[in-house]
């Protein structure tokens, strides 16, 4: 107990030193805390963007590409699937539901999917659960649009308030004369649908009844209720979502799927994609935890250096304690002790660091990033980071703590300075 | 031999580990129990080699050295330093407190070493204001947060109420005064007499100062008792 209190006066007494290396070490945790926390809350919500979903079919690329722009609306496909084709896919046997995704066009900046009513029922994210809808619900006028939580919110839109789509991405050509409405605008998610505009498969067509070849078709505008009138079947659409009955056909309908005879089609598994792209996406993951880890090292090989540099200085203190009858291994002890004090008082520093940065940051990740990191306890595995902290500070504190031992067993109780 | 001795070195031969030019030789010294002895001697005259062999930081290549009875050359160093700790009260020159530390846990810090000493005292706390009380501390003093607050005077007191907790059958002080002005030097010499005396400590005291030597039993110069051989010494 008095050897405890004696260390943290000790402490207490070199208060500046001290201070500043524990502030070296907790910023350290807080910064190696902080790259697990967002590494394990990018992995969560990039693992739940989407679920339920079978089967994710598109034309031939690649398997993380195909993911990236039907799930993630990142990059664009390079080609797409005929309505023929996913009219063949919708009729086998295996298929429980499909829901077509078409992709392409923009308003603003966010991205405009065309689908049908089922999305909503079928499109699940974080292990199941349903998109909800705050205000309105889903489209049943050919222009009527759903908007993500994010369209709301960075647009400022309410419901049956008119949006226009523009032709393309990042394109300066509207379609201003298919003026839409917001028809519902759905609960935030954390997943790319918050920055979407959902319209029907239809719309989609309906937009591009005056156009041809990417280029407006000169003179001619359809009125909205003209185009009401029109038969509106899709010619092809971009990908599509499939639920199959029973989970066993899989596999016999992703093959049947990529060796599709009048088109090259490409079927993927969203979960083995997922995987896939968080393989790449994880080397950097690795590289941001080993140079928080450095970071760490760092600190704690400055908190034995600061030990180390003031050992000159703490010899008459050795001294006394060896007159009283401190044994060298209890001097070496002491100084271990400190380290470990000043590790822990370093760790919960830094937790408390991380918390709080956390509390802060948390809404402006959640905006820019869609990054949705909880306020949950430290993980197991954070606690374990924790521990080794402080255990690598006693380890480290050793070489000081051995230079101590042995000073004090050749000073004894003279001190030669 | 026949009674025995608070403190008895017999035939002691000691140098330095890789230092066998520097040599120290005590063929007999032997303090009475109660017995309040000044060691005089300069500077260089192996007085720190000494200490250091009867407070048992350092063992002896050949001879005896018994404290309290107990024979300290066949010991472990860390039964030594268990054994100073029980046995033996040290008083230093100055800085002889921790200073982040109070005064109280200052005078405590031997008993977290020494649990006989510790059993033996009860009301530790207790035992440490009696001690203070009566060398003249004032109560204040004692609540001061850290030890260097207190002025030379007042640390040296509560360095001899350090060493004297528990009574230890052996106070030894090394050049406690020197730090000390002439009047102070006379009033702390009292306060050290009176309180080994109530804890019934042999007390010796090491010191150049010649002028102190009315004041104890018996003094004894570092050349009558020690040679001392240093050869190859520039």
């Amino acid at each position: 107990m008095i050897l405890l209190r004696l260390a943290m006066r000790s402490l207490v007494a070199r208060r500046l030193t001290v201070g500043l290396t524990i502030f070296a070490v907790a910023l350290s945790v807080a910064l190696f805390l902080g790259v697990e926390k967002v590494r394990t809350g990018a992995k969560a919500s990039f693992g739940d963007t989407i679920s339920d979903t079978d089967l994710i079919v598109g034309a031939r690329s690649g398997s993380v590409q195909l993911l990236l722009y039907s799930v993630f609306r990142i990059g664009n496909a390079t080609n797409n699937v005929s309505w023929e084709s996913y009219q063949d896919i919708a009729a086998r046997p295996e298929v429980d539901w499909i829901v077509p995704i078409s992709l392409g066009d923009s308003h603003r900046q966010f991205r405009v999917m065309g689908t049908t009513a089922e999305y909503f029922e079928r499109y699940k994210y974080r292990s199941g659960r349903s998109l909800e809808f705050v205000q309105g619900r889903a489209f049943d006028d050919l222009f009527d649009a759903v908007i993500g939580a994010d369209v709301a919110a960075t647009l400022g839109y309410r419901l049956d308030d008119p949006l226009v789509v523009a032709h393309g991405l990042a394109s300066f050509v509207s379609h201003d004369n298919q003026p839409f409405r917001v028809a519902g605008i759905l609960a935030k998610t954390g997943t790319p649908v918050d920055r979407t505009v959902i319209v029907s498969l239809g719309a989609i067509e309906a937009i591009h009844v005056d156009w041809q070849g990417g280029a407006q078709i000169r003179g001619q505008a359809t009125t909205p209720d003209e185009i009401r009138q029109m038969e509106l079947s899709p010619g092809a659409i971009t990908a599509a979502m499939i639920g199959v009955k029973s989970r066993l056909q899989i596999f016999a309908l992703q093959r049947s799927i990529n060796q599709y005879p009048e088109e090259p089609l490409l079927a993927v598994l969203p979960g083995v994609a997922l995987q896939e792209l968080w393989g790449i996406v994880g080397i950097a993951e690795t590289a941001l935890v080993a140079v928080s880890g450095m970071v760490v090292a760092t600190a704690l090989l400055g908190m034995a250096a600061m030990i180390f540099s003031g050992l000159n200085e703490r010899r008459r203190e050795m001294a006394i304690l060896r007159a009283v009858g401190a044994r060298p291994s209890t001097i070496m002890g002491l100084l271990m002790l400190e380290a470990v004090l000043m590790a822990a008082i370093a760790a919960l520093l830094g937790i408390a660091l991380l918390y709080a940065g956390l509390w802060i940051m948390r809404p402006y990740v959640d905006a820019a990033f869609g990054l949705y990191l909880p306020l949950e306890p430290l993980s197991s595995r954070e606690g374990l980071v924790v521990v080794a902290v402080i255990v690598a500070a006693a380890a480290t504190s050793i070489f000081p703590a051995l230079r101590a031992y042995r000073l004090s067993l050749s000073d004894g109780m003279t001190v030669r300075n | 031999m026949n009674a025995r001795s608070a403190l008895a070195l017999d035939q002691v031969s000691f140098h330095w580990a890789g230092h066998d030019d520097f040599g120290l030789k005590v063929p007999d010294f032997r303090l009475k129990p109660g017995e309040r002895v000044l060691l005089l001697g300069e500077s260089g005259s192996g007085k720190s080699t000494l200490l250091s062999l009867i407070c048992g930081i350092n063992a002896p290549q050949a001879g005896s050295i018994q404290v309290d009875g107990t024979e300290l050359t066949t010991m472990r160093p860390a039964a030594r330093d268990r054994f100073r700790a029980e046995k033996i009260g040290i008083v230093f020159q100055q800085f002889n407190l921790l200073p982040y530390a109070s005064p109280m846990d200052n005078i405590l810090l031997p008993l977290r070493f020494a649990p006989e000493r510790r059993a033996r005292v009860g009301d530790a706390r207790g035992a440490a204001l009696a001690l203070t009380d009566a060398l003249g501390l004032a109560r204040a003093a004692m609540t001061s947060s850290t030890a260097d607050r207190l002025s030379v005077g007042q640390q040296q007191r509560v360095a001899v109420a350090r060493a004297l907790i528990g009574a230890p059958s052996l106070i030894v002080a090394d050049e406690p005064t020197s730090a000390l002005d002439a009047n102070s030097q006379s009033n702390f010499l009292d306060l050290l007499f009176a309180q080994c005396a109530a804890a019934g400590s042999t007390l010796l005291m090491v010191s150049h100062d010649e002028r102190l030597a009315p004041r104890f039993d018996r003094s004894v110069r570092m050349k009558d008792i020690a040679t001392l051989s240093r050869e190859a010494a520039a």
